[in-house]
């Protein structure tokens, strides 16, 4: 299956496309190219670092067509920074709107005596009937990296505990979003992207 | 619970492994790709590939070894040795590596830590530094001297103000090696590494002494490490990262198993 995976230059795409080229996906990348998101079958949104980078989905024109896209039912599914961006935003960027897909918003981590940022393997508690995480058991450890997070709502399919529990992992109809790296989360990390290539809506 | 990382390590010199965690029963046990994949597979957190090739041809090599290490990678691979450009970082990223280590050339020139940082994100970036215990200081250990090329040659700083300023530039790790403890197998510089590991807020990486399962331990505990570098697992009495990481946990050390 094709997939439209968007580089918004916040940070480095090869490992997505690699585990989605390794998971028999056609994965094509865009900058700038509004067609390719109209025409997309399926969407990826990766990233790491800074939430301002995003602003760049603003400049380029991706934006309202990504929120079309996902209105016609097109499966999106954000990584990290590109799961924070569903929000409203982020306090890492007070100024930079994010989709607002989910209308909370996403924060830092409060000083509690633990290190800040989240580097590392840390386990998902499965919250509900989660599509994205079909075949996870509870416990599965995925690897994250981020500073921000997103707090834990009716929308969260899994949580995890650092310093207090938090989303990492979102999803809504055909929106889905991690906030961990599936690409670098060895057999757990490929099962779910694997579920993402294979959803359809029922 | 976030978990200890167990790191395993590759020098590779030309391509080839020359120094790192070895199996007895690899037939080819010079091949990169082939090694970091079994390591994966057998429970390493994430692989660290040290290039000692000091050579303009050499990175040529280096990048064709990525790649094809990366290939069928699924975690976090981090790559380091001669890394002395924003752009050579670049090309290291573009062949597949999540992170770079830089040493050397960010002592010679701190504002390549905010450079790479700035394209690719702090979590892309670890600070390498070498230091030694400095008798001479009032604090020996927070003012252990930090030492560039291979630990040939003093940098005129201190492991605890290069640490954080390696932070504040924008260091997404610190992979701290103790030059006392390097291949002593006593075990790690326990203190080196929890001076550092108070001083920052960014992952501390133990590197340098192991010689038993229980200095694992020590580093994770009193060490306050967030990861260590398994340099040469066999030393160790264990057969993979995961057999080392089941000690942990009995020992009472979050890590990530099964895996």
């Amino acid at each position: 299956m094709r997939v439209t995976v968007i580089d918004y230059k916040a940070g480095n795409l090869t490992s997505v496309l690699k585990a989605l080229r390794h998971l028999g996906a056609e994965a094509e990348v865009t900058e700038d190219d509004l067609s390719m998101v109209q025409k997309a079958e399926r969407i990826v949104l990766p990233g790491v670092g800074h939430f301002s980078a995003t602003a760049r989905l603003d400049s380029t024109g991706l934006t309202p067509e990504i929120r079309a896209a996902i209105a016609r039912g097109v499966p999106f599914l954000g990584i990290c920074v590109g799961m924070q961006w569903l929000y409203a935003g982020s306090n890492e960027a007070p100024r930079q709107a994010g989709l607002g897909h989910f209308s909370e918003s996403c924060t830092r981590f409060p000083e509690a005596g633990e290190k800040v940022p989240h580097v590392g393997w840390n386990s998902l508690d499965m919250s509900a009937n989660s599509r994205l995480l079909t075949g996870v058991e509870p416990g599965e450890f995925v690897y994250f990296t981020h500073s921000f997070k997103a707090p834990v709502t009716q929308d969260t399919a899994a949580t995890t505990l650092y310093v207090e529990p938090f989303a990492s992992s979102v999803e809504r109809g055909n929106v889905f979003g991690v906030q961990f790296h599936p690409e670098k989360s060895s057999e757990t990390g490929l099962r779910i992207l694997r579920n993402f290539l294979a959803w359809e809506r029922s | 619970m976030l978990t200890k990382r167990i790191i395993a390590c590759l020098d590779v010199h030309g391509g080839r492994v020359v120094k790192g965690v070895q199996f007895v029963d690899v037939v080819d046990a010079g091949d990169p790709a082939a090694l970091a994949a079994r390591h994966a597979r057998e429970g390493a957190d994430e692989i660290v590939l040290l290039d000692i090739t000091a050579t303009h041809e050499g990175r040529q090599t280096l990048l064709d070894t990525v790649r094809r290490t990366a290939l069928e990678l699924f975690v976090p691979f981090c790559v380091g040795g001669g890394i002395r450009s924003a752009s050579d970082a670049a090309q290291v990223f573009e062949a597949g590596a999540d992170k770079v280590s830089v040493n050397s050339a960010a002592l010679a020139d701190p504002s390549l830590i905010d450079a790479i940082g700035r394209s690719f994100g702090a979590q892309a970036v670890v600070v390498a530094i070498d230091a030694r215990r400095d008798s001479a200081a009032s604090d020996p250990v927070r003012d252990a001297q930090v030492f560039v090329q291979g630990g040939r040659r003093p940098a005129g700083r201190r492991v605890v103000e290069w640490a954080r300023e390696a932070e504040a530039r924008g260091a997404g790790e610190i992979l701290l090696t103790s030059m006392d403890s390097d291949g002593m197998r006593t075990g790690f510089d326990c203190e080196l590494t929890a001076a550092v590991s108070a001083a920052v807020s960014i992952p501390v990486i133990a590197s340098g002494g192991a010689g038993t399962v229980d200095h694992f331990v020590d580093v994770f505990g009193r060490g306050k490490a967030d990861a260590a570098l398994a340099a040469s697992i066999f030393h160790f009495g264990v057969s993979s990262a995961r057999a080392l990481k089941e000690h942990l946990q009995d020992a009472g050390i979050s890590v990530r198993l099964p895996c």
